[in-house]
């Protein structure tokens, strides 16, 4: 019953991954322009948005995409149901790979990236009441616990490939995880309850500058149960893309059940999203101007995957899945993108759009992600091997 | 086991019924209140001429240089609003017959936005109430900047070793026992240097003097949980380029109240991992014994 997970094989360089190499490329040469002449010269940022693209897209709507390991422990851990076994590997791999590159974006979105080190050591200069310094400690923390939770991945493969010493880390290393085991997964469930929540609080700061439909106490939980329902469909997304790509097992039924959660976390979003602007009388900013149609776009991809996915009969039908989650992904990014850049409004004389060196660059971020996780999918025991013959979806 | 999956549930649910109720109930005291050497200005709009020796004058105290935009072909310092190389600037706003210049400037507010943002207290209300910026802990987020409502701190942008550039009420010249240097130059008295009660009672006394002249509030008392800057005019402060809808509370109170209100302190992460360690625990050592039997 229990699919062990086996690399998937094969040369990592095809045209594929030369195509991802050359964008990352692109991206190393424009981040030596931006480092070498400043931030005004290179994005599109200025002081009325201080926060752009690198911000909204690689760490808070990012690091929400990076959520399935989160989302996916939570299940397997905490609700006890041990048939998620096979979708945590793959899940951990695209969160430590999410949270790496957020990291990276942070590194070269701040303007003295050189001075980040004193964050996590300067603890007697900590501001308690920072948001951001929550989130940054946090996500800090999160990414060195995500690549160990991924650990038994490599370790297992060295065990049995490694020579001499490698092989002996190995085997002390899986010793090492199998007693410490409780303690890094309730780290690697505690952190994103954490920080995903005070992503949320960063923007309160944003005070009148956030459009009213956005600005709320309740935004750290909005974010929280948000990023949840994201990591649930960033799992049923990537069996999809790599079922069809490496002609893996989809798993369509432990999907199925794992969009019924994922239901559950989609209503409960909306019903906390829509009580507490009712409750705060701010319903007829609902139905009022521009702004009032970008909540309701977001509000109809939210609700567009519930209906979809309602029916547990519908659930079993694999494109059905595939594509509700693609759109409850686009509905959580979003509703990042708005909280932090579009109804955030400094005043009239400030515009943002990125420019091109912010999208290029977040192109190769992602490029590097993709091509990362090929080469570990390739070479390590992530995916589920072919055990048992594909299910037919 | 005492601790199970419901309670873990349980205390979820509490957790985000707090940050729920947190503003209610976790609410602070009262209003912030101005530290006893609290040092301000006074900027009376009705005595204002728009000479802008204020904003050179400021230049020279802060060894800025002069923006002179192409327009001027390079012969005026005609800066378009507070940015980088400007942490004081005069404006003029005008609608049909009502005019009024005004000053911009850091507010140093009583409980700022910029502070409660800072994530290892580069900006910090130090001497004097003053918010200064230490260069040592700024990662140049710009998270500040996100959190301050009257958008003072600037970033250089233009700049590989970026720094924040915002008025510290020229701390350098009080400490030498001179006054801010836009105060010091000030033709007709129209910016007033001194300590925050005098010049909250100076205030309020120019408008109780001349009632006719006055719009009967004093900018900046409780204005954001109020700043050490005042202002006093002839006309509405909405138009001077106030921000809109900011009202009494500092802009980092709400923030600080879910935070707070979810965390007590670190008490309820603790709780939560220990709950989180105990349920993992507990099913694993039940998996344990399926598996075996």
């Amino acid at each position: 019953m229990i699919h062990r997970a086996e690399p998937v094989g094969g040369p990592i360089i095809n045209r594929f991954t030369s195509f991802l190499l050359g964008l990352v490329g692109i991206s190393v040469i424009l981040l030596i322009w931006r480092f070498a002449a400043g931030l005004g010269a290179t994005t599109a940022l200025n002081d009325g948005y201080p926060f752009g693209l690198w911000i909204a897209f690689e760490v808070v709507a990012g690091t929400a995409l990076a959520c399935g390991g989160y989302a996916v422990a939570i299940l397997l851990y905490v609700f006890n149901k041990g048939e998620y076994h096979p979708l945590i590997r793959p899940a951990l791999l695209t969160s430590a790979l999410g949270y790496s590159m957020a990291a990276f974006a942070i590194i070269i979105d701040v303007g003295r990236p050189w001075f980040i080190y004193r964050i996590p050591i300067r603890v007697g200069q900590w501001n308690l009441n920072s948001p951001l310094l929550e989130v940054a400690l946090c996500v800090m923390a999160y990414v060195g616990v995500l690549w160990i939770e991924l650990a038994p991945a490599f370790l297992e493969k060295w065990k049995e490939t490694g020579s001499g010493g490698l092989r002996r880390f190995a085997e002390s290393g899986l010793r090492f995880f199998d007693k410490a085991m409780i303690w890094i997964v309730s780290l690697g469930i505690l952190l994103p309850t954490m920080h995903q929540s005070s992503l949320g609080t960063v923007m309160l700061l944003g005070g009148p500058k956030l459009h009213k439909l956005w600005n709320t106490p309740l935004i750290p939980l909005l974010f929280l149960v948000s990023c949840i329902a994201m990591g649930y469909a960033v799992v049923i997304f990537e069996s999809g893309v790599s079922g069809a790509v490496f002609g893996r097992p989809r798993h369509t039924a432990m999907l199925a059940k794992l969009s019924g959660a994922m239901v559950v976390v989609l209503a409960l979003f909306l019903v906390i999203r829509f009580a507490d602007l009712i409750l705060r009388g701010r319903l007829g900013l609902m139905f009022h101007d521009w702004y009032s149609v970008l909540f309701w776009a977001e509000m109809a991809l939210f609700a567009v995957p519930l209906v979809m996915l309602s029916n547990a009969r519908r659930r079993q039908h694999f494109p059905t899945l595939f594509k509700a989650a693609s759109l409850m992904l686009f509905a959580g990014i979003l509703y990042r993108f708005d909280t932090y850049l579009v109804a955030f409004n400094p005043g009239r004389q400030w515009t943002y759009f990125p420019s091109l060196v912010e999208i290029l660059v977040s192109v190769g971020v992602v490029s590097l992600e993709i091509l990362l996780y090929i080469a570990i999918v390739k070479r390590y025991p992530i995916l589920a091997g072919r055990a048992t013959a594909p299910e037919k979806a | 086991m005492s601790v199970d999956r419901r309670t873990l549930l349980k205390g979820l649910v509490v957790g985000g019924a707090a940050a729920a109720a947190g503003p209610a109930e976790a609410s602070e005291a009262r209003r912030p209140e101005a530290p006893p050497d609290a040092v301000g200005m006074l900027y009376d709009a009705t005595l204002c001429i728009g000479c802008k020796t204020c904003v050179v004058a400021c230049r020279e105290a802060n060894g800025l240089p002069p923006e002179t935009p192409e327009w001027t072909e390079g012969l005026w310092d005609a800066p378009p609003g507070l940015d980088e190389y400007t942490k004081n600037i005069i404006q003029l706003y005008r609608e049909g017959d009502e005019q009024s210049y005004v000053k911009h400037q850091c507010m140093h507010c009583l409980d700022p936005g910029c502070v409660n943002a800072c994530m290892i207290g580069a900006l910090q209300k130090r001497d004097f109430g003053i918010v200064t910026w230490e260069s040592d802990r700024c990662i140049g987020c710009r998270y500040c900047q996100v959190a301050c409502p009257f958008e003072v701190p600037k970033f250089e942008f233009h700049s590989a070793n970026p720094k924040i550039v915002k008025c510290e009420l020229c701390i350098h010249r009080i400490k030498e026992g001179k006054q801010p240097a836009c105060c010091e130059v000030c033709p007709r008295g129209a910016i007033i240097y001194g300590t925050y009660d005098m010049l909250l009672e100076e205030a309020h006394r120019r408008i109780e003097a001349s009632p006719d002249r006055y719009i009967q509030k004093v900018y900046g008392e409780t204005d954001g949980g109020g700043t050490q800057v005042l202002y006093i005019s002839h006309v509405p402060f909405e138009k001077l380029g106030f921000p809109q809808g900011l009202g009494d509370e500092p802009v980092g109170k709400m923030a600080r109240d879910v935070q707070h209100g979810v965390y007590k302190g670190f008490i309820a992460p603790t709780v939560l991992y220990a709950v989180l360690a105990g349920v993992i625990w507990r099913n694993r050592r039940s998996a344990g014994e399926e598996e075996s039997s």
